[in-house]
């Protein structure tokens, strides 16, 4: 019963999505942490996605699995540099009185965060179109 | 699932199945909207059904004469099969290589959930009919 995939399809989609909300949160979080140096400044997180499916097309025996969802491979970290400000005052400051900002750039964020919420309401509509085809499936024949 | 067209149904329990290995292809699509490289599938409605109800395979209009003993016949795909299964062509493909265009295929699935519905509501019709028959009084 290829209806009940597309539960798993969307909900892989909607965790993905949700991920990168998180992440989108955290980033939004840390956008103003300072750091006493460059390794340790907050880095922006970002997820990679990709797609749960076998490779092309599936099998001529087995034409269900050329669909699939999608899978978290991990979460990078943005290779931006990292600014410093010189600001001796700061508790944080290293020896030559320097701060590292973290490489956060709240745009980007806020773009993600609207394209994550709309990816996600689409897998929701998407299961919601799926639940209502299989009930009416079950109301079959009355 | 298997159903063969009958005299009952006709095709539309085949045309069922099609439609909803199309929602999942769709649904796919969907969820995949963010995923670099990934390209948007469809199925080619027309070729799965000929498939699925034996009409590509040597007694439909289209199909191609067997008149020799080493002629190889088509397949005998009993579902969707995947040869149906084509890639979308992109309207606007993005610097990703992702070719899914989210409004294109939420139109499609919403068509596809109707077109869905439309084959419950023949196969309903038809067993209304049967019934009738069956008991002399409509249900």
């Amino acid at each position: 019963m290829s209806l009940l995939k597309i539960f798993d399809v969307a909900g892989s989609g909607m965790a993905a999505q949700s991920t990168r909300l998180n992440t989108t949160a955290s980033n939004l979080a840390n956008a103003d942490t300072l750091s006493g140096s460059a390794d340790t400044a907050y880095r922006a997180k970002e997820p990679l996605f990709s797609a749960a499916m076998k490779q092309s097309r599936g099998t001529q025996s087995d034409p269900e699995s050329a669909s699939g969802g999608v899978n978290i491979l991990g979460v990078t970290e943005s290779q931006a540099p990292i600014d410093s400000r010189y600001e001796p005052g700061n508790p944080l400051a290293d020896a030559d009185g320097k701060v590292y900002s973290s490489n956060v750039n709240p745009i980007d964020e806020l773009v993600n965060m609207i394209s994550a919420s709309r990816s996600y309401q689409n897998n929701v509509e998407v299961m919601n179109t799926a639940k209502q085809l299989m009930l009416k499936t079950l109301d079959l024949g009355k | 699932m298997n159903i063969k067209s009958d005299a009952l149904l006709g095709n539309h329990a085949q045309a069922l199945q099609i439609w909803q290995q199309r929602a999942e292809l769709l649904s796919s699509n969907l969820a995949n909207a963010d995923t670099p490289d990934y390209l948007a599938r469809d199925v080619d409605f027309r070729k799965a059904l000929s498939d699925a109800t034996g009409q590509g395979n040597g007694d439909g209009p289209l199909s191609m004469a067997a008149t020799q003993s080493g002629h190889i016949g088509g397949n005998n795909a009993s579902s969707a099969g995947s040869d149906a299964v084509a890639y979308r062509v992109p309207i606007q493909p993005s610097m990703d290589g992702n070719t899914v265009d989210t409004q294109v295929e939420q139109a499609q699935f919403a068509a596809n959930a109707v077109h869905y519905q439309a084959s419950l509501a023949f196969i309903t019709s038809s067993i209304h009919t049967m019934k009738t028959a069956i008991t002399g009084t409509s249900s």
